[in-house]
């Protein structure tokens, strides 16, 4: 049982992750896909940061209240700054994905994926 | 025995000869006579210089070259021993009749694409020198597969849909084949951790299970087999048939389907060895495959009307007396074997001609249709006669003195099944080939009025492999040392077994 | 200086990248001999790398001089090394045949096209050269993104093809950040060399967290490299692409994907956990065998050249897997030399569809007939040498690869896999020499078909095209000629030393 709390923030990261993942495949629309993937995405961002989480540690920045002999005291700055180029990633794809999207509709008219596949066909 | 080598570029040279011939060909293509004379020159060339090889040979010594290494320690070698010498220069001089026979031929019937005809015939040429002097497996896959690419322009030639399904037949049957060959030769690496031919087999010494052996050797046996069209592999030989004349008769009677049976000599001899192939019992099934195909292909060849599909038979049947006589195992087995390479091809190709030069004479493919053609083309049907004489074993004419020493080496071997099958086949030979002399000596023919012989360019070439194939029955010996080589060969296969 | 070259070959591509976007505004003609002359340094910055590594031996690029495991550091070892030179060689062949087949099919986009190649370019250089995990996301995201670009500029349908591959690449990349979160989780590292010092002190029954790492990052590699079942957006996104986008990413995308699961399974997880430890290279290798006979019969069916080479490549890709899973040095000679013989042959017959475009519009194999060999014979013989080399007839490069591959099978005695080279190999020459077939052989029909769509005769030359066009192919053609009489040359100088360690 301890497990299962003292994981709390993982299993929150996993639902998140499986309603990305749900989104992606089962949606038809492709906006919603795309909203699927950016959860996604946050989610393994989150685990990223969520993992480099300490309590009773501060940021790593020197402050006399902490030795610096004991690192410990300090959290690890490199997940969340490896965070911060995965989120500009992210926006890119992001950015990329929409431009897409743009250019489907103008063609197409819709951007219900079935009926692109139908279309695809048919040319 | 000795193993002497020496190092040599004739052997590169034989091969590059015809390579070379090959951009200059299609550089000369808008000039017939010009490209014709590149064909006829690197023949002669390749023929001297296959010759020249032929003292050193009849020595017991090889010429040897290593090019570069084509795979880590194994190199892309070429090594004119004498068994190779003795494949090259049959090919080599049946090519230099060939191409006489070609020019008369294409330009009899006007075939279209005259230029890529002889540059594929060319290239033919040189892969199949390739695989004669090939000194290890890899270098013999190399050239194998480039002898199945340069032959599928001259299968189709026609362009025929009939053609061109004859050439996916043969390109699926042969290239299927090359793979069994690649799978064989890398696992025989993986073995043994070489891949040199060597006379009494590179597998000699070695003990390896029962099993792995059979299997191996079926793996080979795919895969050399359907070239030597041995039954049931051989059903692409007569649907490639569709070729012209010329094709059929240096590609199906000496290039392509002799490689083959040059393989099947190779994998009995130079890689399980003799040896090992009665430890484990692999020369039975090969006898057994061998002995089925010469009946089976006799008895089809009666049944067929066309002229060149009979003669597809026929060769399916004359090649397995090639490999019956390498099961056997026996000196004078491999010896006949080996004679009969060169025998069934002056034979084979002067009937191939023959059928050729009344193809373009009269336009008539069908055994019904040549009632007394004789008395209008006397030379051809004279030279079918003898050809016909011979592969039924007759003296004086040579196709005797192979099949003479085959029987010997069946006694020898204490074989006397296989003694009567070359018996009953000799019958059953004589029985198809000599009603087709009698229609055309001895029965009326029609609307025969008006037609001579065939142009000189094509009588002549099958003329003089006629006359050869009596001179080789009278002394076997004579210019090409046929006999001596090859018993000299059949002595360092099994020197080790008597 | 050489110690400096490694850093200078994605400088170059993003000085370019920057540079040609500016030429947007006036001398747009610029664009095409910039990109040009940016591959051009590239490349020789490539091979002076390849030169030295082989004589000289590895050397690493700490960046601001920061020593790893703290610092990123770009590693050039022998394997690297190789692969940055095929990559810069194959696509400036490629750029340098894109001029005309661009202005046709992609008019004012030329641009912005030539920017995009070149962030391509830069993102995959960067992977190739990144000694980091972290890092090499980076660059693999930047290449994606690039070719999504590349791709959706193309002809109806692509923009949808496109999309597809940014969800499904996305999410492989994302699969990969998980894995790397993992294995970030367990050792505090993400410098490759360091992982690889690490990993194998763990205790792999006590951690699943290490087998999930390796899993997920796997997966998201092998959707990336396009391993069956993961291969969903490759055919699409192939065909529908402009020509020279999929000449340009067919050969060198999926092989630098390659690329990393070398460097990944072998290099940092190590040959021992991946073939005996995990088993991810069993599972690995039966995947791959699946798609080699997927790939090659989808690729029977298909009536449209570009679409059957798309399904040609996953096949293609499948032998780099199955040599990869073999995990013996034999298997990996054959990943590596295939994938510098895939990229020259898939860059060749990319380049011959290309050129086909150009000249008749449209690249659909049930139209051919002999009036393409009478008028385009140079673009024909390289097509009828680059596929004969797929089938794997020797001596040209197809065959050693497979040579290598069907070695390593009989290694391990893996029966199945050595069939399913050989199957597949007659499977190739099936649907090549339909094309072969039709080339070379079908007299045209006598009727006129003007009808085609889009099928302006007076558009479209005939003959051949420009030299620009038909010299690249060519140089594939040789190449792959010379690649395979002096293979063993390649294999004993470049391949042998970047054999992992412990294989």
């Amino acid at each position: 049982m301890s497990f299962f709390l003292g994981h709390y923030a993982y299993w929150f990261i996993i639902g998140l992750l499986l309603i990305g993942f749900y989104a992606i495949i089962f949606k038809r629309n492709l906006v919603k896909q795309v909203i699927g993937l950016s959860i996604f995405q946050t989610s393994i961002i989150l685990f990223w940061v969520a993992s480099a989480v300490k309590w009773n540690a501060t940021v790593p920045i020197y402050d006399p209240a902490f030795p610096l002999e004991e690192t410990a005291n300090y959290i690890n700055p490199l997940p969340h700054t490896l965070m911060l180029t995965a989120i500009v990633v992210g926006v890119a794809t992001l950015g990329v994905a929409f431009a897409l999207l743009i250019t489907i509709y103008k063609h197409y008219k819709t951007l219900d994926e079935e009926e692109l596949i139908k279309e695809m066909k048919r040319w | 025995m000795n193993d002497l080598t020496y190092v040599s570029h004739i052997p590169l040279f034989v091969v590059l000869v015809s390579m070379a011939a090959v951009p200059l060909i299609l550089a000369s293509s808008r000039k017939p006579n010009l490209r014709e004379t590149w064909t006829l020159l690197a023949a002669g060339t390749k023929f001297l210089l296959v010759f020249s090889l032929l003292p050193g040979a009849l020595e017991g010594r090889s010429a040897v070259l290593h090019l570069l290494e084509i795979s880590p320690g194994v190199d892309l070698a070429l090594k004119a021993d004498p068994f190779g010498v003795f494949f090259a220069l049959i090919s080599s001089s049946l090519w230099i009749f060939t191409s006489f026979y070609s020019i008369g031929y294409v330009r009899g019937n006007n075939e279209h694409k005259q230029t890529r005809y002889f540059a594929s015939f060319a290239m033919c040429l040189s892969a199949t020198m390739g695989i004669a002097f090939s000194a290890n497996l890899l270098t013999f896959i190399v050239f194998y597969e480039m002898l199945t690419i340069s032959t599928y322009p001259l299968v189709i030639h026609k362009e025929t849909p009939e053609s061109i399904s004859g050439g996916r037949q043969y390109l699926l049957y042969t290239l299927t084949a090359g793979l069994f060959l690649i799978a064989a030769a890398a696992w025989t690496y993986q073995l043994t951790g070489t891949m040199d031919f060597k006379a009494g087999g590179l597998f000699a010494g070695t003990s390896f299970p029962g099993s792995t052996m059979t299997v191996l050797f079926f793996l080979f046996l795919a895969g050399v087999g359907v070239k030597a069209a041995i039954m049931p592999l051989h059903s692409w030989l007569p649907t490639a048939m569709v070729a012209p004349t010329p094709v059929s008769a240096l590609l199906h009677a000496v290039a392509v389907v002799k490689s083959g049976v040059f393989g099947v000599i190779r994998v009995v001899g130079f890689v399980f060895g003799p040896e090992v192939m009665a430890a484990y019992g692999l020369n039975i099934i090969l006898a057994i495959f061998a002995g089925t195909t010469i009946l089976v292909a006799s008895l089809i060849a009666f049944r067929q009307d066309n002229l060149k599909r009979r003669l597809a038979y026929s060769t399916i049947g004359h090649l397995s007396y090639i490999v019956l006589g390498a099961a056997l195992l026996s000196p004078s087995g491999f010896t006949g074997g080996m004679l009969h390479i060169a025998t069934h091809a002056t034979m084979k190709i002067t009937l191939f001609f023959c059928a050729g030069a009344i193809y373009v004479n009269l336009h008539r493919e069908n055994i019904s249709q040549l009632n007394g053609i004789g008395k209008i083309m006397p030379w051809t049907m004279g030279a079918f006669a003898i050809g016909s004489l011979g592969l039924a074993g007759v003296p004086p004419v040579n196709g005797f003195v192979s099949k003479w020493f085959l029987a010997l080496g069946a006694l020898e071997a204490d074989h006397l099944v296989v003694l009567g099958i070359y018996v009953l086949s000799g019958l059953l030979n004589a029985g198809y080939f000599f009603p087709i002399v009698h229609r055309a000596f001895f029965r009326e023919g029609e609307h025969l009025e008006g037609h001579g012989e065939a142009s000189t360019l094509m009588v002549v070439p099958l003329v003089i492999t006629a006359m050869l194939s009596v001179l080789i029955g009278v002394r076997p010996d004579l210019f090409f040392h046929f006999y001596e080589l090859a018993s000299l060969i059949a002595q360092s296969l099994t020197g080790g077994l008597l | 200086m050489v110690e400096n070259a490694p850093v200078l070959i994605p400088v170059i591509y993003l000085a370019a990248c920057l540079l040609i976007g500016l030429t947007r505004l006036r001398y747009r003609w610029l664009a095409y001999p910039m990109a040009l002359a940016a591959n051009v340094l590239a490349s020789a910055t490539a091979l002076g790398i390849l030169y030295h590594v082989t004589r000289y031996g590895s050397f690493n690029y700490y960046f601001g001089g920061w020593i790893p495991p703290i610092g990123i550091e770009y590693v050039i070892d022998p394997l690297s090394a190789f692969v940055l030179t095929v990559i810069n060689i194959v696509a400036g062949l490629v750029l340098y045949h894109s001029l005309n087949v661009n202005r046709l099919e992609l008019g004012r986009k030329v641009v912005p096209y030539y920017s995009v190649a070149m962030l391509l370019m830069l993102g995959l250089n960067g992977i190739v050269l990144t000694g980091d995990f972290f890092n090499l996301f980076v660059f693999l995201e930047i290449s994606s993104l690039a070719s999504y670009g590349l791709i959706a500029v193309g002809e109806r349908g692509s923009a949808f093809a496109a999309f597809r591959y940014l969800i499904l690449g996305t999410v492989g990349a994302s699969f990969y950040l998980l894995g790397l979160g993992f294995l970030h989780l367990n050792t505090g590292s993400l410098n490759m060399a360091d992982l690889a010092a690490i990993i194998p002190n763990l205790e792999f029954g006590k951690d699943p967290a290490i087998v999930i790492a390796l899993v997920m990052m796997t997966v998201g590699i092998c959707i990336k490299m396009a391993i069956f079942p993961l291969h969903g957006w490759l055919p699409d996104a192939y065909t529908l692409a402009p020509s020279t986008s999929s000449a340009l990413i067919a050969p060198i995308g999926t092989k630098v994907a390659s690329y990393i699961l070398i460097r990944t399974l072998f290099f940092v997880y190590g040959v021992d956990l991946v073939s005996e430890g995990i088993p991810v290279t069993t599972i690995l290798g039966w995947l791959s065998a699946i798609g080699i006979i997927y790939g090659s019969i989808l690729a029977i069916a298909q009536s449209e050249l570009k679409r059957m080479l798309a399904y040609s490549s996953i096949a293609q890709i499948g032998y780099i897997g199955l040599g990869i899973s073999m995990a013996n040095p034999l298997g990996f000679i054959g990943a590596v030399l295939h994938v510098l013989n895939h990229a020259f042959m898939k860059a060749c017959l990319f380049l011959v569809a290309a050129n086909l475009r150009t000249q008749m519009g449209h690249s659909d194999i049930s139209r051919f007939d002999d009036s393409y060999r009478v008028k385009m014979p140079w673009t024909m013989a390289a097509f009828t040498t680059a596929a004969i080399s797929m089938v794997g007839l020797p001596p040209l490069a197809g065959f050693f690869s497979k040579w290598y591959l069907a070695l390593a099978t009989i290694e391990n005695s893996q029966w199945v896999f050595l069939a399913v080279i050989l199957i597949s190999s007659l499977l190739n020459a099936v649907y090549f020499f339909r094309v072969i077939e039709k080339v070379y052989m079908k007299s045209p029909s006598g009727v006129a078909d003007g009808a085609g769509a889009g099928n302006d005769p007076a558009q479209f030359g005939s003959g051949e095209p420009t030299s620009s066009m038909v010299i690249p192919v060519l140089v594939f053609a040789a190449a792959l000629l010379l690649i395979g009489i002096f293979n063993a040359l390649i294999v004993t100088t470049l391949i042998q030393p970047m054999m992992p360690p412990g294989m």
